[in-house]
This record gives C-alpha cells, structure tokens and sequence, in this order.
C-alpha cells in the first residue's frame, strides 16, 4: 500500500486480506454493510448467509466439501441422516447394555420379544 | 459513451473525499481498478462491470456458483480493505449495481443524509473482529471410542458416565460462556461500540471447536494497538482455561456499524444479554 496514511495502525491480522478466510469475508460482504437499492434488483436482504450456504451447497456439494463447508452433515436440524446415526448409536449402546443385564440374570427377558427364549 | 448499454456501475462504498491516492495497481470485480464519482461532497467508489454478468438475471444465477461468489466476495472486500488503508469508507453490500454514473449520483444524493451521519459516527474508526472457539469439545464427544477400557458395569454405572460426560461437557460451555461474556464486556470498554453476530459454523470457516463468541467492535484507529494487545493478552489467557481460542480479524472497513439508527439496530452491548437479540434485530430489517 501507499505511505501510511493509517497513522501507527497495526498491519492487517488474521484475515482481513491476503489469503482472508472465506467465511469472514462473506459473513461481512453478504450480511454486513449498508444496503441500498440499486437499479438492478437482487434482494441480497432477503437472502441471509446461512441461506446463501445452503443454496451453494446443493448446487455444489463436492465443491463446498472441498472447501470444508460440510457442516450441514453433522447438524441434526439439516441432516436427517445426522439425527439418524446419533438415534442408532444410543440404541445399539441400550441394546448390548440389556442383553448384559439379562445375561447376568439382574432381568428376565421380555417375553414379548421376538428374541430367542432362553429356557 | 456507446458502451452505456453494455456496462452496469458497481458500488462499493461511500465515503469522503481521499486525503491520499488508492494504490495504483488496485483492482475490484472484474480485475478492473475502481474510481472515484464525486457528487456534493461524497464519493463512491464505482467499477464498471458488464451487464451480462451483473443483469438481474444473470446475477441470480451467479450467486449460485460458489466459485463466482468467492471471487466477487473477495475483489469487493479487496477494494473496500484498500480504501480503509486511506480513509474510513462506509462499504455496501456485495452486488449494489446501478445502470450508469446518473443512478449512482441520484443514490449518492437521496442517501447524503444518512451516509453523513453514518460516515460521521464510523470517523476516524476501524472494526475488529473476535471470536472465541471453544476447542475440546469435539474431543469429548466422541467417547465411544474406547468403549473396552471404560466399559460400564452395570446399568448405573453406564448411566452415571453419561451423566458426567454430560457434565463435564456442560462445565466447559459454562466456562466458555463465562470467558465470552467476560471478554465481551472487557472490549466494549474499550471500544465505541460494539455487535454481537451468530456464531460462525465452524465447519465453514474451517475453524476448529466450536464458535461461542462472534464479536464485532468499532475502534478509533488511534487506539487499534492497544485494542489488538488487549485481545492478545487474553489469548493465553484462554487457552489455560480449558481450550479456549480467541481469535482476531481486521482491521476492516466498518462493516458492521454501517446501519444509521444505533438505537433500534444491535446494541450498545455492555448489558448482559443483548447478543441473539440485537443480531435478530439487525437480521429481521
């Protein structure tokens, strides 16, 4: 840049340029920053960052992978197959604990189940 | 003027007119160098860009396309972190576009009023950004990794380690919060204002742990440095008590605090719980 017209600013930390971090920079051009309607009507107001990812997302899944953008994988709210392996995991941990109960004899097997009777 | 028809005006901020030059070799979007359109006593700062790229429809189109949007993104923040180098300019946001110089000198006309008092509240101030990243986390949720070792005896004993997983896990978003809120409270002293935003997703900012503070704060340019040794020194700080990263971005253009009412928008934050509400607040306009 030219002189220093900043007047004892500390040089640009973390990722305000350079090599700035993708997120930072959409976070502020797409979400922050005065809006003003210009003649050419997009309506960036309505679309919310998290809208925008999301859009990105389905048109460009391996891209945003790439790119590290895969969160929607692990977010139960987005993912149903995030909710579904959290749900399986508590089950299959619930199943191997009861089948250890019964085993010991602490509890009778459930008749009503369509398990092997053990008699 | 025959190229009228064809080249669409994009704006990328608004400021007072510059005590010192851009860099020569500065370009915006399009890899074209932006200029200076004056009108009483403000300037924009416009690029030409074709109106193939920037109609209504094909812009739609291209804020699909990760790739166009990255590029745009960063050309716009390129500009705007140029012109913060000389001035403190009131950036717009991405993909303001009028059809030629008259539509931008109406804009600056209409809006003079708002972008004075604007301007005259960011003077002399840059934004920073700080985030607090709660690390360990992700480690402790993933404990069925070693099931054998710890393997529970009894029923209770296998509820009982979920529970205190469970605690322990709650104990370090506690402590996180109360490092957050701390540290929040520390540099809203320290600056003229503040905003509190949504968390990042840590999976795209490729940040490890967990986004638990995204702060934004205005500082007179003068007190930047002290401002930036204050975050440091609680950087350490953080770490010792249990995996907490702050981080610290800037300096940027005042993107944050460009609305013109701080009354109604965000917060003044030194309250308590003024975060998810004042970002609604800012986010339902």
């Amino acid at each position: 840049m030219t002189g220093s017209p900043s007047g004892g600013l500390p040089g640009p930390y973390g990722n305000s340029s350079g090599g700035a971090n993708l997120a930072d920079i959409l976070e502020r051009v797409l979400d922050k920053g005065i809006v003003i309607a210009g003649d050419i009507k997009i309506n960036l107001l309505d679309i919310e960052l998290l809208t925008i990812k999301l859009r990105l997302i389905v048109a460009s899944v391996d891209k945003a992978k790439e790119m590290g953008i895969d969160w929607w994988e692990q977010d139960p709210a987005l993912s149903s197959g995030a909710r579904h392996k959290e749900l399986s995991q508590e089950n299959a941990e619930l199943r191997r604990r009861l089948e250890e109960l019964e085993s010991q004899g602490v509890l009778e097997p459930a008749e009503k189940e369509s398990r092997e009777p053990r008699k | 003027m025959s190229l009228a028809s064809e080249e669409l005006r994009y704006v990328y901020a608004v400021c007072r007119p510059l005590d010192a030059p851009l860099a020569a070799d500065l370009t915006g979007v399009g890899g074209v160098p932006p200029r200076q359109l004056a009108h009483e006593g403000l300037i924009a700062l416009v690029g030409p860009v074709p109106e193939r790229d920037f109609a209504e429809e094909p812009l739609r189109r291209h804020l699909e396309d990760l790739d166009w949007l990255s590029d745009t993104a960063r050309a716009h923040q390129r500009v705007i972190s140029a012109l913060t180098s000389v001035t403190c300019p009131l950036p717009l946001r991405l993909a303001t576009v009028f059809r030629d110089d008259s539509g931008v000198r109406a804009m600056l006309e209409e809006g003079a009023d708002r972008f004075r008092r604007v301007l005259d509240r960011i003077d002399g101030c840059v934004e920073w950004g700080v985030k607090v990243h709660l690390e360990s986390e992700e480690s402790r949720e993933r404990p069925a990794e070693a099931p054998t070792q710890d393997k529970p005896r009894s029923g209770r004993d296998y509820l009982r380690q979920r529970r205190s997983r469970q605690t322990a896990q709650d104990e370090s978003w506690q402590r996180a919060e109360v490092f957050a809120q701390a540290l929040h409270e520390k540099l809203s002293r320290r600056s003229d204002d503040s905003r509190l935003h949504a968390p990042q997703n840590s999976s795209l900012s490729k940040a490890p742990g967990r986004n638990i503070l995204n702060a934004a704060y205005l500082v007179p340019r003068a007190h930047s440095e002290e401002f930036v040794e204050l975050v440091d020194g609680t950087k350490d700080e953080g770490q010792e008590s249990s995996g907490l990263r702050v981080e610290l971005t800037g300096p940027w253009a005042a993107y944050s605090f460009t609305a013109d009412d701080p009354g109604t928008e965000g917060t003044r934050a030194d309250g308590t719980d003024t975060g998810t509400g004042a970002d609604q607040t800012e986010r339902s306009r």
